[in-house]
C-alpha cells in the first residue's frame, strides 16, 4: 500500500506531473506515491520526470486504459 | 542523485531561460507548460516576457486565438478535422467563437487552463521578468501585472541565459 494516492484520472499533460510533483510533499524520504492517469503521454513522462529527479519509479502498469505508476521519493 | 546537481543555476540546479514573445491563446501553452514542468522536475526557471507575451502577467487574461492565417488550426468535429477559409476568420465575431470553442475542447480534454499553470507557475518560484521596453512601449503598469513580475531589459534577460542550461525562444 502507498504512503499517498494521486487520482489523476482525466488530465492532460502536464497536470499528471504537476500533482504528482506536489504530491510527492506529502511524502516522506523513502516513501511511496501511487498515481493513476488516463494520459497515454504520462508513461514517458513519468519515466522522464523520474530520471531527472532522481525519484524511483518503481513500477508502471496499465489496465483498462488507467495506467498506475508507483514512485519512491528520493532525499 | 540526478543530474539535478550537476547545473548551471543557483544551488548548482539545472536551470531554464525562456523568452515569451506571444500572447495568444494558442500559443501561450508552450511556455508555460515546459515551465511549470520544469520547476517539477527541480529546475531553476526563468521567463522574460515581452512584446505580445507581456500581456500573459495581466491580472486579467481574456486570451483568445485566429484562425486567420493559420492553416494548421484544424479543429475536431463530426468525426473528422475542419479548417476555416481565411475569408470567414476575418468577420467579426469568428476569432470570439473559434476561441471559445478551444477553451471548450481544452476542459473536455482535462487541459489546464492558462490561469491556472500560471498560478502553479508562481507557486513553484519561476522568476518573471516583464521586459521594461514593452511595459513603456504599451502603457502598462506593473498594478497591471499579477503579483510576482520583477522588471528588465535585454541585458537582465541576457544574464540570466548565460547561467542557464537550457534557453528557449517560443
Amino acid at each position: 500500500m502507498a504512503d499517498k494516492v494521486l487520482d489523476a484520472k482525466g488530465l492532460n499533460c502536464p497536470l499528471p506531473i504537476l500533482k504528482a510533483k506536489k504530491a510527492l510533499k506529502d511524502v516522506d524520504t523513502g516513501g511511496t506515491l501511487e498515481i493513476f492517469a488516463t494520459d497515454p503521454g504520462a508513461v514517458a513522462d513519468f519515466q522522464a520526470f523520474c530520471r531527472t529527479t532522481g525519484n524511483e519509479l518503481v513500477e508502471h502498469s496499465v489496465e483498462d486504459d488507467i495506467y498506475r505508476f508507483i514512485i519512491r521519493k528520493a532525499a | 542523485m540526478s543530474d539535478a546537481s550537476t547545473g548551471n543555476g543557483a544551488n548548482g540546479a539545472q536551470s531554464m531561460s525562456i523568452i515569451v514573445t506571444k500572447g495568444t491563446l494558442d500559443w501561450a501553452y508552450p511556455p508555460f507548460i515546459l515551465s511549470t514542468t520544469a520547476a517539477a522536475m527541480g529546475l531553476d526557471v526563468t521567463m522574460f516576457f515581452t512584446f505580445y507575451g507581456l500581456p500573459l502577467l495581466l491580472k486579467d487574461l481574456d486570451l483568445k486565438l485566429s484562425s486567420l492565417g493559420n492553416p494548421a488550426m484544424k479543429m475536431p468535429m463530426a468525426g473528422g478535422h475542419m479548417g476555416m477559409p481565411n475569408i470567414v476568420s476575418a468577420l467579426p465575431g469568428v476569432d470570439r467563437a473559434a476561441s471559445k470553442m478551444m477553451k471548450n475542447l481544452m476542459k473536455k480534454k482535462g487541459v489546464a487552463s492558462i490561469q491556472d499553470l500560471r498560478e502553479l507557475a508562481v507557486e513553484a518560484d519561476v522568476r518573471l521578468i516583464a521586459c521594461q521596453m514593452t511595459m513603456d512601449l504599451f502603457e502598462y503598469g506593473l498594478e497591471d501585472m499579477i503579483e510576482g513580475p520583477e522588471l528588465g531589459g535585454a541585458a537582465t534577460y541576457i544574464e540570466v541565459a548565460t547561467q542557464s542550461d537550457i534557453n528557449l525562444f517560443i
